[in-house]
Formats: C-alpha cells, sequence, structure tokens
C-alpha cells in the first residue's frame, strides 16, 4: 500500500498557477480524510493571486460517487474564483460519473429551522390543545356515523354482519375468559387477604365479606375487566382496521358500495358490547370466589359464613350497579379502539402511535365514566 | 476513525473478482418451505459488470432465489459464494464488510416510513461512514439527481411520494454506499411504460456511471430487451436457459419459449421479426 501512504490531495503553487496532485483511493470510506484535504485545498484557492489551475488525479485509484462531490466542491470553488482549471491524468472509466456529479444542481437540502424552546414549548401547548379538540370531534362524528350505520342495520337486519360479529365475540369474549378469570381470582384474593390482615387488629374480620363483596360487584371487577379487553381487544382492533387502512382494503370496500363503520366497525362493537358484561359477571364471580378461599384459608371463616355474611352484605343492586356499566365501557373501548384504527395513516409509526392512543384514551375514559357512573349511583341512592 | 479503517480494511482486504470471474455463484441451490421444495439444484453465474434478468413465472421462486442470495431465506443445499466468499463460511464482521457492498431495491421500495427520504438515504451512510453533515447532505443530493429525483424530494416522507419516486428513492437508498452489485427485485412494476422505459434507461446509465453489476428479476419484456445483457430463465426450480436474447429465442424449452414467443413478446419486438 506504498501510494497510499501520498496525501489524498497535496496543494502546490507554481508561479500563478494552482497544482493540486491526487492520489491513493477516493471513496466514501476516507470522507473525513478527503474531506480535510479538499478544503484546505480551498483555503489555497481562497488565498488568490492564481490564474489558472492543474489537477492530476494521475494516482487516483479509486473514485466513487463521494469522491467526486467531493472533488466537485474543489471544481466549483476555481470556478467561483474565475480560475481555468484542466483536470489531467484521470482515469477514463471515472469520467462519466464525475460528469455526472458535475452536471448536479448543487442544491443544499432546506436546512431544518432552529425553533426557540420557549416558543416550541407554548407551540406544542396550542398544538396539543388543538388535537385534543379535534379528537374529541372527531369521536362525536364517529360515533355520529356508528350510529348511522346501526339505525341502517335496524331497518334491515338481513344486512347485519351475523357471522362477523359472533367471530369478534369468540375472539373478544370466549378467548379473554381464562385470562380475565385468573386477574379477578387473584384480585379478589387479595383485597380478602389486605382485608382480614388489617380488619383483624379490630376484631373486625366478618367485616371483610362486606368489602369484598361491595368492593368487587360494584367497581373492581367492571374495571378490571374493561382496562384487560381494552389492552386485548381494543389494541387488536386500532391494528387490524389500522392495517387494513395502511393497504387500502377500508377504501376498497367503499369503493365496492360498503360502508366500513357497517362491516368493520359495527360487529366488532356489538360483540364487545354482549362480551364486556359476560366477562364483568365471570369476573365478579371469580373474585367472590377468590375472596371466599382466602377469608375461608387464611381469616378461618367457613364458607357456610361467608355465604350467609355476603347475603346480608350485599343486595342486588349492587351486583345490578357494576352489571349496568359493563355495556357502556365496552361501548366507549370499542367506539375508541375502531376510531383510532380508522384515523392510521400512511406509515408503521402512526400504526403504532394511535394503537397506543387507543388503548391509553380507552382506559383514561372508562375510569372517568366510572367516576361519573359512581356520582349519579350516589345521587339515585343506588 | 474506527469505522474509516474497518471500511479500509474491508474494501482492501476482500479478496477482489477478477474480471471474467463469477461475482455471484450459485450451485446447487435447494430450497424449500415446509413440504413443498421451491428451488431444486439451481445453479447461476452473475460476471462482474453486467445486467442479468432473471424471469420465471409468478410463484416460481425469482424471489426466492434474490432473498437466499441475501440470506434472508435460509437454504437446504448448495452453495451461494458472493465476491468469491461463500457466504456460509463467513464471519458475522465479514458478513457486514460483504453488505456494504450490495444494494438491494425492494419491489414495494421498503422505504423506512418513520424516516424522510434524506434520512433514508443517509441512514447506511451514518452507520457505515465517517462523513460529517454537510457532507452527507451533498451526496444524498447528489444520489437523488442520480436516480432523477430532485432536492426537493430529500424532506418528504415516504407517504407523500408516487410510486415512480418510491422506487427512485429507493434506489438512491441502494446505491448509499457505492455498491459494487444491485439487486432489483421486479424494478418496473407498478409504473407506467414511459416511467418504466425512462427508469430502464436510469439503470443502464447508473451500470455505466457507477460500474455496476445487476441481478434484476423482471417481468418486464421491455426492460429485458433494452437492458440486461444476459438473461436467465426459471422453470422448474432450475434455470433452463441462460443467455442473450437470442439463445432464449432459440431455446426448446416450453415455458421459455411460450414466454418470448408470446403475444406479448411479439408487441414488445421479440419472436417474429427476429432478435433486435
Amino acid at each position: 500500500m506504498g501510494a497510499a501512504e501520498a496525501p489524498l490531495l497535496a496543494t502546490a503553487r507554481n508561479g500563478r498557477e494552482l497544482v493540486f496532485v491526487g492520489n491513493g483511493r477516493w471513496v466514501a470510506g476516507q470522507g473525513r480524510a478527503l474531506e480535510g484535504s479538499v478544503d484546505a485545498a480551498l483555503a489555497e484557492v481562497a488565498s488568490g493571486a492564481s490564474e489558472t489551475a492543474r489537477i492530476d488525479l494521475s494516482g487516483v485509484r479509486s473514485l466513487d460517487t463521494l469522491g467526486a462531490v467531493v472533488l466537485d466542491r474543489l471544481l466549483q470553488a476555481l470556478d467561483k474564483a474565475n480560475i481555468r482549471f484542466q483536470i489531467v491524468g484521470l482515469e477514463r472509466r471515472f469520467r462519466p460519473l464525475l460528469d455526472d456529479i458535475i452536471k448536479g444542481s448543487h442544491a443544499h437540502p432546506p436546512r431544518r429551522r432552529r425553533v426557540n424552546p420557549i416558543l416550541g414549548g407554548i407551540q406544542l401547548i396550542g398544538k396539543t390543545m388543538a388535537s385534543t379538540a379535534e379528537d374529541g370531534l372527531a369521536l362525536l362524528s364517529f360515533i355520529g356515523a356508528v350510529v348511522a350505520a346501526l339505525l341502517r342495520v335496524l331497518v334491515r337486519p338481513l344486512s347485519f354482519r351475523f357471522t362477523s360479529m359472533i367471530y369478534h365475540l369468540e375472539r373478544t369474549g370466549l378467548r379473554a375468559v381464562p385470562i380475565v378469570a385468573l386477574i379477578t381470582f387473584l384480585i379478589g384474593c387479595i383485597i380478602a387477604q389486605q382485608g382480614i390482615f388489617h380488619f383483624r387488629k379490630f376484631g373486625a374480620t366478618t367485616y371483610v365479606v362486606d368489602m369484598v363483596g361491595i368492593l368487587t360487584l360494584r367497581e373492581l371487577g367492571v374495571l378490571i375487566v374493561s382496562i384487560m379487553v381494552a389492552g386485548r381487544s381494543g389494541s387488536a382492533f386500532t391494528a387490524e382496521l389500522g392495517s387494513m387502512r395502511m393497504r387500502e382494503e377500508v377504501d376498497a370496500l367503499r369503493v365496492m358500495g360498503f360502508d366500513p363503520n357497517e362491516v368493520l366497525v359495527l360487529p366488532r362493537l356489538i360483540a364487545l358490547i354482549i362480551a364486556v358484561p359476560l366477562l364483568t359477571f365471570i369476573g365478579n364471580m371469580c373474585a367472590l370466589f377468590g375472596g371466599g378461599l382466602v377469608v375461608w384459608l387464611y381469616g378461618g371463616i367457613s364458607p357456610e359464613i361467608f355465604i350467609t355474611r355476603l347475603q346480608e352484605a350485599i343486595a342486588l343492586n349492587t351486583f345490578e350497579v357494576g352489571m349496568i356499566k359493563a355495556p357502556f365501557m365496552a361501548a366507549i373501548i370499542g367506539l375508541i379502539a375502531c376510531m383510532e384504527g380508522m384515523r392510521v395513516g400512511g406509515s408503521a409509526e402512526s400504526l403504532g402511535a394511535h394503537t397506543t392512543a387507543s388503548v391509553v384514551k380507552a382506559i383514561f375514559l372508562v375510569i372517568v365514566v366510572d367516576g361519573l357512573f359512581a356520582m349519579f349511583f350516589a345521587a339515585i341512592d343506588m | 476513525m474506527q469505522v474509516d479503517s474497518a471500511t479500509q480494511a474491508s474494501n482492501g482486504a476482500v479478496p477482489e473478482v477478477a474480471p471474467g470471474e463469477p461475482i455471484i455463484h450459485v450451485r446447487d441451490l435447494v430450497v424449500g418451505f415446509g413440504e413443498r421444495t421451491i428451488l431444486k439444484g439451481l445453479s447461476l453465474d452473475v460476471m462482474r459488470g453486467e445486467i442479468l434478468g432473471f424471469v420465471g413465472a409468478s410463484g416460481g421462486g425469482k424471489s426466492v432465489l434474490t432473498r437466499t442470495i441475501l440470506g434472508l431465506v435460509p437454504k437446504r443445499a448448495g452453495t451461494v459464494a458472493v465476491f468469491g466468499q461463500d457466504l456460509d463460511g463467513l464471519t458475522f464482521e465479514g458478513r457486514r464488510a460483504l453488505e456494504q457492498r450490495w444494494g438491494v431495491l425492494f419491489q414495494q421500495g421498503a422505504l423506512f416510513s418513520s424516516l424522510s427520504v434524506r434520512q433514508n438515504i443517509q441512514f447506511p451512510m451514518r452507520e457505515y461512514l465517517d462523513l460529517s453533515q454537510g457532507l452527507m447532505d451533498e451526496l444524498t443530493i447528489a444520489k437523488l439527481e442520480m436516480v432523477g429525483l430532485t432536492a426537493d424530494a430529500a424532506e418528504k416522507a415516504p407517504s407523500e411520494l408516487s410510486g415512480g419516486m418510491i422506487k427512485r428513492a429507493a434506489l438512491a437508498r441502494a446505491l448509499a454506499l457505492d455498491p459494487e452489485i444491485l439487486f432489483l427485485d421486479e424494478p418496473t412494476s407498478g409504473l407506467d411504460p414511459i416511467g418504466a422505459g425512462e427508469f430502464d434507461e436510469l439503470i443502464a446509465t447508473l451500470q455505466q456511471t457507477l460500474g455496476l453489476t445487476v441481478f434484476m428479476v423482471t417481468h418486464d419484456l421491455d426492460s429485458l430487451h433494452t437492458v440486461c445483457d444476459r438473461i436467465a430463465a426459471l422453470a422448474d426450480g432450475k434455470v433452463v436457459a441462460v443467455g442473450p436474447i437470442d439463445t432464449m429465442l432459440a431455446s426448446k424449452h416450453p415455458w421459455v419459449s411460450a414466454y418470448f414467443h408470446g403475444k406479448r413478446a411479439r408487441a414488445a419486438g421479440f419472436g417474429s421479426e427476429g432478435a433486435r
């Protein structure tokens, strides 16, 4: 590699003539070194007092696009300084590439503008507010479109995609049973254990049954199930609809005269509205079972006493309060998930962002609505 | 600087292929999925500096061959050597060095949708080269203009580009590291005939300018006619004919003969009035 020892570009001055001698490999791997040599040569050009230049490239053994771009920098600088130049010794095979680069427009990519961090922050707040308002409007208009689709289906019940609905019912309902049962069972166990541990100090162990019964039936059963469903089925809905949008499948439906809301959204939504109350019921029973088990094994309260105590502690309306909420939660999860799916744009990133948004918004709204329901039921004394 | 020396080493130490030697050398390749065997002992050589067109029936394994050479699909038997190196015998570093010397244009472009065109092209540069941002930007514009796009396209997202522009931007990315071999998977599919013709010309020009070896999977009879030096035809999991157009026209293999003597082939100027 003897030749490589010579500098990539050496500059010399011969009277009023500048002499550049290029050597070695003018390739991308040498990027920094090449740029450095050429920039040094540019400084020489800028120092003035030259009329002609000779660029001897007979030592250049290879030249790739980067080499040509860097060389072009030098040629442009010479041009600008009104120095006539000639290139000698460049191997014939490199000529087309160099010509191609010289022909180029030498445009610079538009610089990204630097944003003042304070202004940027204010801008971000504004944008977030606007997009939140837009989200609200989008949700309203989406609910409108879905209700319109629902009304059309009610007028012509035969057009309802029953098979699709059953399919989604299986996926979101039946297949969620094991995990929902396990989680609510564990939640029931934990509440009972904590209750016994702390209530024991007051000698009020039997009240644990009241707490487990009311807490799971009124609040926790439906909340846990909703959160599980939002994470499990809501995200799946968004991802499915989103990738269908990305691959123009939704547009295909539309041009064939189908309403995507009717074909894709309605079966999912109705399947969810049926599935969540069923899952909530299963979840409630499992939580009570778990609570009863721990109360028996850890608190020493026998199942008979547990059942009797439970009957006294809860009324039918405790159970109803939980169950009434379930279909509303399902509708919220389904609507948010489908709306986010339908808003996915062209990129993979957008799919990810909307799937995240779907789960986060659904869980957030489920909890907010649960709070509203708590106020409502308190007001009507239920 | 580390990157610098690594690239130098890879460019210097890797055995060069002498002219006339195959740059891609495939022998007795068997590839299958589950019960189905797609390639049944396929052999093919691609010479340095040529444009090889690869034709075959849809679903016949054209893309599978490309993907096997690129190492995306595991093979069951046979050898694949690129630049005279058996791909099985390569270390991780050797493989990385080799992957800088080829560029791939996927059928749908495969531009990273979360990055702008400029970022897409600079993605491999950032990883493998040590360049200043200014030089990288200049180089990006040079590449974009080489493939017939303007500087305005640089800041666009892939989703804002038309089909033809996606292909061109993806080609610019494939050329980012000045590869020696360019793999093209159906480069003209989805382009209108004028766009396809321009793309063919572009590939021929780039091949001349950059001294590329081009392996092109295609269905486009016009591409085969105008830019390919040699054609290889795949049927029944093997290469049944390979050579210039004349060899294809003279082939007795039923599929090859049907392909090059069909109605569409005649429309493209093959067959009836003889070659070229």
